[in-house]
């Protein structure tokens, strides 16, 4: 188990209630899916807000970054970075850059 | 003490207005799920401390959320509205087939006597149940299944179910209405549905007066004659006297018969109000003027009603559900606009007062009439 950090944007902190990071115990190996899991697991009002609920596939606004790296298109059982399974680097949810 | 709940949707949260009888001062809530868009809120005629809304963002999807205590406080309930089967196709602007997508929950319509038992018409259209309060959706698929269903198309706001009409005599009667499909109706609680277009006939499509095809903007209904209904169409204002049966032209008289909402009379069947804008291209009033329009006789003979309202350069819209009257006596009269202002009229529609101003772009007003 480890201690997961993942930052959520301002709109979903707001719906799941949470200030500041999430910090997660995410069985190994840490990997998208399990990461994500585990976090509707505690949250489950995120659940289709971040992922489709049918497909599981990442909705088409939302990208995910972690050790200054896109991962957005890394396949959902991919292996994290160590770094952040090792929680010294969260893993970060962001709403794409658009006006509105 | 009797008193009213105004519920207000808009492009970046939900707000509550509330007044007493009198309706003449107002305290505003809100913004509650500030930064999302509200498409509709709404509250249940069987317990009108329990609400619904509907919360949208195209980021993070929709959230339908509930409130047992008059919006003070809300939690979120289901998001899931999975389709039937294998949804299939419809068609894309462009003539091509494209699968269906859910999108969001346009309209939330509570059952008259339940309050756990709630209507969500969404885009792509469908209609979805709730029997538990919003926590789990079940799609009622004979509407899609309906055999033009491949042949739908999207209006300009997408391929909404935006208006749900009930029959209070029998709730297993229903009138939906689909943009750019039409209006359907069922006699079995949602289970079969047809196509009740006759009289509609719209230009732009390859026959005009098609079975299915025609682009309705909203309905209306005065519960005391189900068997009338109003439609506000783009083009053309409708009634239809036989359920939808047949429809006939009553936009005579109007300055133009473009618009989006319609609503009537909370005691007066025959009373009608619609707010016509200038074309489909350019969505404000006709000459910068706010005006209402008001037919005492169920169409064909309309008066404008612009006491209160801007008359010089303005230039907002009111959509669909943007509209809805109370139900104390005299009936009040509510809408809500493009350029964030919600106005009241307490006798009826001769005069208007904004409640409040400065919101974002209203989506939808709801109104309870509390005892």
């Amino acid at each position: 188990m480890s201690g997961v950090r993942v930052k959520l944007p301002a709109h979903l902190r707001k719906l799941a209630r949470v200030d500041g990071e999430v910090r997660l115990d995410v069985p190994a190996p840490v990997t998208q899916r399990s990461l994500l899991d585990a976090l509707e697991a505690c949250h489950p009002v995120l659940r289709g807000t971040i992922r489709d609920h049918g497909t599981q596939r990442r909705r088409a606004y939302v990208r995910f970054f972690a050790c200054e790296q896109d991962l957005s298109h890394e396949e959902p059982d991919a292996p994290l970075p160590d770094e952040v399974a090792a929680g010294t680097e969260p893993f970060l949810v962001v709403g794409a850059m658009a006006g509105g | 003490m009797t008193g009213v709940r105004v519920l207000v949707g808009t492009r970046k949260g939900a707000f509550v207005l509330t007044a007493d009888g009198t309706r003449e001062r107002w305290a505003v809530s809100g913004p509650h799920f500030a930064g999302w868009e509200i498409y509709h809120v709404t509250g249940s005629p069987a317990d009108p401390d329990r609400l619904y809304a509907s919360q949208s963002s195209g980021w993070f999807g929709q959230i339908v959320q509930r409130s047992d205590d008059g919006g003070a406080t809300w939690e979120p309930v289901g998001n899931e509205f999975a389709y039937a089967g294998v949804p299939g196709t419809h068609q894309w602007y462009d003539g091509t087939p494209h699968p269906w997508e859910f999108a969001r929950v346009w309209h939330l319509e509570p059952s008259a006597t339940d309050p756990d038992t709630v209507l969500a018409g969404v885009e792509d259209a469908a209609l979805f149940r709730s029997t538990d309060g919003g926590a789990g959706w079940q799609e009622l698929p004979g509407l899609r299944e309906h055999g033009t269903g491949s042949s739908w198309q999207p209006g300009a706001g997408g391929m909404c179910l935006h208006t749900i009409v009930v029959d209070p005599r029998d709730p297993a009667r229903m009138h939906v209405a689909i943009s750019a499909a039409g209006v359907f109706r069922t006699e079995d609680g949602g289970g079969t549905w047809e196509a009740v277009n006759r009289g509609l006939r719209s230009e732009g499509i390859p026959d005009a007066d098609a079975e299915v095809g025609h682009c309705v903007h909203h309905l209306a209904m005065h519960p005391d004659r189900p068997d009338t209904l109003y439609m506000q169409k783009h083009w053309d204002v409708m009634r239809s006297d036989d359920g939808g049966g047949l429809w006939y032209d009553i936009g005579e008289g109007l300055p133009s018969d473009f618009g989006f909402p319609i609503e009537v009379h909370a005691h007066e069947p025959d009373t009608v109000y619609v707010v016509p804008i200038t074309s489909d291209s350019l969505h404000y009033p006709p000459e910068g003027r706010l005006r209402v329009f008001r037919s005492r006789t169920g169409g064909n003979e309309w008066e404008p009603l612009a006491k209160g309202l801007p008359q010089e350069h303005c230039y907002v819209n009111v959509l669909r559900d943007a509209m809805a009257v109370d139900s104390l006596d005299t009936c009040g009269v509510y809408f809500g606009t493009t350029g964030g202002q919600v106005y009241a009229s307490r006798d009826a529609g001769d005069t208007w007062a904004p409640i409040v101003q400065n919101l974002p772009p209203v989506l939808s007003v709801q109104v309870q009439t509390l005892s």
